[in-house]
């Protein structure tokens, strides 16, 4: 049923949330933001994702009014919002340090907002009582935050941002202070109450798997560019640059020169080697110079050569076993090592490959993305 | 662990020496400090009399038991009962406590907004701003006092500005006046007050003012709710800080204050330099740490606490 | 880029110029040529050299200086071996007792420590002199040390000292090898405290002090009792100069050991 698809960013009729129009940040010499121009939807999860100092940080903040854009403009349901101090937006922001009152209790922190507002007070205990819930965190209103757990804590910023219903959320890094096992279950809690609530979250991470879990889009960011937008698929599948590919995930790059004939491209990749063979629906010049991205787990390895449209072969350099998955890193005659994963179906003791084997690693086709950048 | 079990002879060793390195400070401060305590409180309740020392009764070991139970005997609170006779004394407590207590609110009033400033300026500012307020606090004492009255003095400079300008006709009488003792205290005390405020305001983490911004506060509503809160422990710190040496201050009254000026450190030191009455030197100083006994264990409390708070 | 408000820059400049102000106008009267100190008569040393010339003073000045090194030297130790037991010696009979002796003295009116020091050494019959005042500010100042070197002590990472017992040290060699070394600043510091503290002195040593003994403070209060003095001008200024380059010498010096710190540091990032 593709009409149920939420994918907002493909219907030309649909207008985004909020609107970067070529915005630039510059603090002194350094520009940390340079010419964005980007479209987030109502409802959408909304990932920035890239290494510390890219510009993901700033560029929430602008939406956060703690910033205001050197040149260009934002957007916010088609109001312009540079001139809207960041206590009159309808704007929330769940900061990196959770930034909780220490003064005030778990309630208190989650009223803090609602009370500004001047609620009457009946509308602000329910509401509060709704967060608690919805956080399930009722047991533990009248503590102070130092009293509660760094999960919990967590939960109160959520809470707290969530509290006066905000049109768009923005949360910086939310779960880097979590350790790993709880992060991976708060992002689903995270998703599960983006959906009941309906509102629109824009996420900063570095944690290129908290991005591809949680997001309906990735933006990856490097010195405050847009490398690359969409979905998380396909900036895994089809990532446009190098830069992405390796960004995100385990890549084998091999870099080639390009001869292009209908959508098959033959790429020369090593002295006295049998060229390789992709397909693309990019055009490339003959001799262009390009980049063959391949996933390790795109790559089969076998004993026999076999019968696949590229197929090297190799010795065995190292084994990682990781459990569900083993990658194995096999060094060609030219020297260069390419990264082969497979599932371990069976147990270790039986596994059929160990160092020093010469094997065959092999691809299809279309495995393979062939990049110009 | 182990490694103690197998040499026995090296356990009393660390015992030993853990043993010295506490008795050394412990007795030392038991001499020099408890004991001579245990001096004032015997002397204010013993009896003056035209002798050397000027007190009496005095310990007679020779006479054995006997000479500890006269000794005993003889010590009586009269000398209390003689503080609450005159009217001096307790009038000058009363007076060192609400001088010490308007001076610490106006400490409070002109260090909070400077404290508040070094913590907002920008980072490369702050070691210096913290240089320049520390650095009176290493200046004599003595001299930041005597520096005032020569300028408050009735033809000292501020009179001579205050002439020239037209403010006044003729010069006012400032020295020797208890507004002269309060504008010394709130200069000397100073760096007390703003150093732990400015310590609880540097540690308050920026984000913290943000959320409150982006929570719908005004810049003037997240500093009642979220700065001033927060800053609670520097201010309280800081007026124990102030408060407890301003009440049993001697040289600010003794020097910039008048003969109507009256503080109960001064009273004790005329007492005893002046009057040579040492048992009613000693029953001041008895009553005044009674006084002081309540802020200082609430300080030290309220220190106890801020430690386990940061620990 | 954080500017600074009006409203801040304003109580900067006020407070800065309340704190500083009165110094200013000290040292600038004392190059005053009149004895009348309150009226400008030109430019002068000469009190300057009257006072190079008055005995008394300089006798009193050595007698301060004395005091105050060997009292603040005296505390260092005791302070530093307080502060070592207060953080470290763990539980002990009269724990309680200690640790309030230490912080007392703190907030102590100066006239009731010099005065039960007093009854103290005529009780005992101790003629009073230079020793019972290196007795009575090395009692008042050790408890600053212990203050300023058991907060030192507390952040010290006590893995450091474990592992020196673990290569062989004795404890004491691994106190003298390791915490010491690492807890040096706050002891310095810790000297200077007690040194500046013996130095200001007044109250307590008006009455530690016999007839035998008179140290500057006491002398500068006996002066300047009956007014304003303008030898005494020229002795504050000579102080508060010596001060003044002591904190900004002691500034510059950490500064620029944090800056040579901190290239290091990332020097060592780059490689």
């Amino acid at each position: 049923m593709p009409q149920t698809v939420f994918a907002p960013w493909n219907d030309p009729d649909e207008k985004p949330l909020i609107s970067f129009q070529g915005v630039t940040k510059r603090f002194g010499d350094f520009t940390a933001i340079d010419d964005i121009t980007l479209g987030i939807y109502a409802r959408e999860f909304f990932a920035l994702l890239g290494p510390s100092g890219c510009g993901k940080t700033t560029l929430m903040r602008m939406l956060g009014g703690f910033e205001t854009p050197s040149a260009g403009t934002i957007l916010l349901a088609g109001q312009d919002i540079a001139p809207v101090p960041p206590n009159k937006r309808a704007v929330n922001m769940m900061f990196q340090s959770y930034a909780l009152f220490p003064h005030l209790s778990v309630w208190d922190n989650i009223a803090f907002g609602l009370r500004r507002e001047g609620r009457d007070k009946a509308a602000i205990a329910a509401r509060v009582e709704e967060m608690l819930k919805l956080t399930r965190l009722e047991k533990f209103s009248h503590r102070k935050p130092h009293q509660i757990s760094g999960g919990q804590r967590q939960r109160v910023a959520l809470a707290r941002s969530l509290a006066k219903a905000p049109k768009l959320l923005l949360l910086d890094e939310p779960l880097g202070a979590l350790d790993r096992k709880l992060r991976e279950e708060t992002q689903f809690e995270l998703m599960d109450i983006q959906e009941k609530t309906g509102t629109t979250f824009v996420i900063v991470t570095h944690d290129q798997e908290e991005a591809m879990t949680v997001a309906s889009r990735v933006a990856v960011m490097d010195e405050g560019r847009l490398i690359q937008v969409a979905t998380p698929d396909r900036i895994y599948e089809t990532p446009d640059s190098v830069y992405v590919a390796d960004f995100i995930g385990d890549v084998n790059i091999i870099e080639a020169s390009a001869r292009q004939s209908g959508d098959k491209v033959s790429l020369a990749w090593a002295e006295g080697q049998l060229p390789l063979i992709a397909t693309t629906t990019k055009t490339f010049a003959p001799d262009q110079h390009c980049w063959l991205a391949i996933r390790p787990e795109k790559i089969a390895i076998s004993a026999e050569r076999p019968k696949a449209a590229n197929a090297l072969q190799g010795r065995i350099l190292d084994i990682a076993y990781l459990g569900n998955i083993s990658t194995y890193h096999v060094a060609l005659p030219s020297g260069q090592v390419l990264k082969a994963q497979t599932a371990n179906t069976r147990r270790i003791e039986r596994r059929s490959f160990t160092w020093e084997d010469e094997v065959w690693i092999s691809w299809t086709d279309t495995a393979g993305v062939l990049l110009d950048k | 662990m182990a490694r103690r079990g197998q040499r026995p002879q090296t356990v009393s060793g660390v015992a030993m020496r853990r043993l010295i390195l506490i008795a050394i400070p412990y007795l030392w401060l038991f001499a020099l400090f408890l004991i001579p305590f245990a001096i004032v409180l015997k002397i204010s309740l013993s009896d003056t009399v035209l002798a050397i020392p000027p007190y009496a009764p005095q310990i007679d070991l020779a006479a054995g038991w006997q000479g500890i139970k006269d000794f005993f005997g003889a010590l009586d609170g009269e000398n209390f009962v003689f503080l609450t006779s005159d009217d001096l004394y307790w009038k000058a407590y009363l007076s060192s406590l609400r001088i010490a207590a308007l001076s610490t609110l106006m400490t409070l009033l002109v260090g909070f907004p400077i404290a508040y400033a070094m913590a907002r300026a920008p980072d490369e500012w702050r070691p210096t701003l913290m240089m320049l307020v520390i650095l009176p606090f290493w200046t004599s004492f003595l001299i930041r006092v005597y520096s005032w009255m020569g300028i408050l003095a009735n033809e000292g400079i501020l009179n001579q500005v205050l002439t020239w300008t037209g403010i006044i006709d003729s010069p006012l009488q400032i020295l020797n006046t208890n507004t002269a003792v309060y504008i010394g205290i709130v200069y000397t005390y100073l760096p007390f007050m703003i150093l732990p405020i400015y310590a609880a305001l540097e540690r308050l983490d920026g984000s913290l003012l943000e959320a409150a911004e982006d929570l719908g506060c005004s810049r003037t509503s997240a500093f009642w709710l979220i700065t001033l809160p927060l800053s609670k422990n520097g201010v309280i710190a800081g007026c124990f800080l102030v408060f407890i040496p301003a009440v049993g201050e001697f040289v600010i009254p003794s020097l910039l204050g008048g003969s109507r000026t009256l503080m109960i450190g001064k009273v004790l030191w005329e007492e005893f330099f002046s009057n040579r009455d040492w048992p009613v030197a000693s029953a001041v100083a008895v009553v005044l740490l009674l006084i002081l006994v309540i802020p200082i264990v609430l300080f030290q409390r309220q220190e106890q606490k801020q430690r386990e708070a940061e620990g | 880029m954080r500017r600074l408000s009006w409203f801040n820059v304003t109580s900067l400049t006020l407070g800065l110029a309340f704190l500083y102000l009165p110094m200013v106008v000290l040292v600038i009267y004392s190059f005053n040529a009149s004895k009348l100190v309150t009226v400008w008569a030109g430019f002068s040393t000469r009190w300057y050299g009257e006072l190079l010339h008055n005995e008394a003073f300089l006798d009193a000045a050595w007698v301060t200086l004395k005091v105050a090194v060997v009292s603040s030297t005296m505390a260092t130790v005791l302070g530093t071996m307080a502060a070592y037991v207060l953080v470290r010696a763990g539980r002990f009979y009269g724990r309680t007792l200690f640790s309030g002796m230490i912080y007392a003295p703190l907030v102590m009116p100066e006239v009731i420590t010099g005065l039960s020091l007093l009854l103290l050494f005529i009780g005992i019959g101790l003629d009073r002199g230079i020793f019972t005042i290196i007795l009575a500010h090395t009692t008042f100042s050790m408890c600053y040390v212990s203050v300023v070197v058991s907060s030192r002590l507390v952040s010290f990472d006590r893995a450091l000292e474990e592992a020196a017992l673990d290569l062989g040290c004795t404890p004491f060699a691994a106190f003298r090898l390791v915490t010491l070394p690492i807890i040096a600043p706050a002891v310095i510091a810790g000297w200077l405290l007690a040194f500046t503290l013996s130095l200001d002195d007044l109250v307590i040593a008006s009455f530690a002090a016999g007839p035998s003994a008179t140290t500057l403070p006491i002398k500068i209060y006996s002066a300047v009792r009956l007014g304003v003095s303008p030898e005494i001008n020229a002795l504050s200024t000579i102080m508060i100069a010596i001060v003044t380059i002591g904190v900004i010498t002691a500034s510059l010096l950490t500064k620029r050991a944090a800056v040579r710190r901190n290239a290091e540091e990332h020097a060592a990032d780059r490689a």
